[in-house]
């Protein structure tokens, strides 16, 4: 260590010697930081924009494009064009390559275990069946509760999950309820894990809420949602 | 004063007699390893080891955090006061902590949420601040760049051995290339914090035996 170059431990520091130091390290990071932010920006959002379109795919099957469509205070959809603000709430619909309408994909989020899980479904207003699912969030305990994005029988309850509505349209025939592993017999009910109890009952509960709130607006404003811009 | 910036000039790896040396380098990837010997920054070597990517990922995150905080640090060594050294650091450290962030969403939106608040918490990861403390405020550019790259390659290695061992045995794969047969039963304990500490135990093991055994014959 004969070469070290010791910090002065003697004699008096200004005050502005110090104020000088700290607001100039401070301007400087703050440039940086500001740099960096705004030249990341553009690549980030293209990103989560891509991550967004690929689980909107993989839970709507046969999507070759999609639109977005904002839920209005008057009770219906209008097509959300830019960004959306603070609040909206957004459903995502898929169209095929006739630019027929294929599904729609629900953003749901709950409490599960650890933290809120933040989920993706597809719901079809044709068959009125969930027909896929993706966890978007999960803070789950790894080799546990992440079973729910890996167990394929898990899985396989979101692929015609039924949420038929009433004669009058107006509610759910039978709420998404979650069951003990092996005791599903009703196309309705979300067959869960042994090992990752809480993590899939938490997704039957936000799928069976989820589906009581948006599967009757869907339904009952299809027309609005029918026709497909290229995206 | 006068004989360190004659000393200085004479480039980054320059020593007293001139001959490039390297040993800044080598300390922190054997001798003064942060993890098996200096058993620094614990919390995200337990925490994000669970996957080779993870650790490889956080391991260079963190040298990337240490190399510029080491080099910004002894750059601006005789303009800091002794008095707001460490408020300074703090601030040097968090702000490339915070452009480290930025960069990891923009390369993988995946690898940043698996690595969730992690990436934050390099801020408070005693190795970098040990380092700007206890030697980047004292030494040249050239040897703050040496020791943070011995540091932080030392660090990144010491997390790829934990998190292999762990991935391996705990969901049977490596990068997620599966090797095991299909009725490999997964150790699950692996890859939960238990785990974490089972490993880096018999890594401490290993690596003190090692040691030993090399004072030993020498």
């Amino acid at each position: 260590m004969s070469e070290q170059n010791p910090v002065k431990t003697t004699g008096d520091t200004s005050s502005f010697k110090m104020l000088r130091a700290m607001v100039g390290i401070g301007l400087a990071c703050a440039l940086l930081i500001v740099l960096t932010y705004e030249g990341t920006l553009p690549r980030v959002k293209r990103l989560r924009a891509e991550a967004l379109e690929k689980a909107i795919f993989k839970v709507i099957p046969g999507t070759e494009t999609k639109q977005t469509f904002s839920y209005t205070s008057e009770g219906g959809f209008v097509k959300q064009e830019g960004e959306a603000e603070a609040g909206s709430q957004l459903v995502y619909a898929g169209y095929d390559e006739q630019g027929e309408l294929v599904g729609v994909a629900i953003e749901a989020s709950g409490m599960g275990y650890a933290d809120v899980l933040r989920i993706f479904y597809g719901y079809n207003p044709v068959d009125q069946t969930v027909i896929g699912f993706h966890v978007l969030e999960s803070k789950e305990t790894p080799g546990l509760g992440d079973k729910i994005e890996k167990d394929a029988n898990f899985l396989a309850n979101f692929e015609a999950l039924d949420v038929s509505l009433n004669e009058g349209f107006s509610a759910l025939e039978n709420t998404v309820i979650p069951v003990k592993q092996g005791e599903k017999d009703k196309p309705w009910e979300v067959d869960c894990i042994t090992g990752a109890t809480i993590s899939s009952r938490a997704i039957g509960n936000i799928i069976g809420s989820s589906t009581e709130h948006w599967v009757p607006i869907i339904y009952n404003n299809l027309e609005s949602l029918a026709t497909a811009d290229e995206q | 004063m006068a004989e360190q910036d004659q000393k200085n000039k004479k480039g980054f790896l320059a020593t007293a007699n001139g001959q490039p040396s390297t040993d800044e380098f080598i300390k922190g990837l054997w001798r003064d390893n942060p993890v098996f010997v200096q058993v620094l920054g614990m919390c995200p070597v337990l925490a994000v080891s669970n996957t080779a990517m993870n650790a490889l990922a956080m391991g260079l995150a963190t040298t990337f955090v240490l190399l510029m905080s080491n080099i910004l640090v002894s750059s601006l060594r005789n303009f800091i006061p002794k008095q707001v050294r460490i408020a300074s650091y703090i601030l040097i450290i968090a702000t490339f902590v915070t452009i480290t962030d930025y960069l990891i969403q923009a390369i993988s939106v995946e690898l940043h949420k698996s690595l969730g608040a992690f990436i934050s918490l390099i801020v408070v990861n005693c190795l970098i601040l040990s380092r700007a403390e206890a030697f980047a405020s004292k030494n040249t550019i050239g040897k703050s760049i040496q020791d943070a790259l011995g540091m932080g390659v030392g660090f990144t290695f010491a997390l790829f051995c934990l998190g292999a061992v762990r991935e391996v045995f705990g969901s049977g794969s490596i990068f997620g290339f599966s090797f095991f047969p299909e009725n490999f039963q997964d150790w699950v304990v692996m890859i939960l914090p238990a785990g974490g500490f089972f490993t880096l135990a018999i890594w401490l093991l290993i690596f003190n035996g090692a040691k030993q055994r090399k004072l030993k014959t020498s």
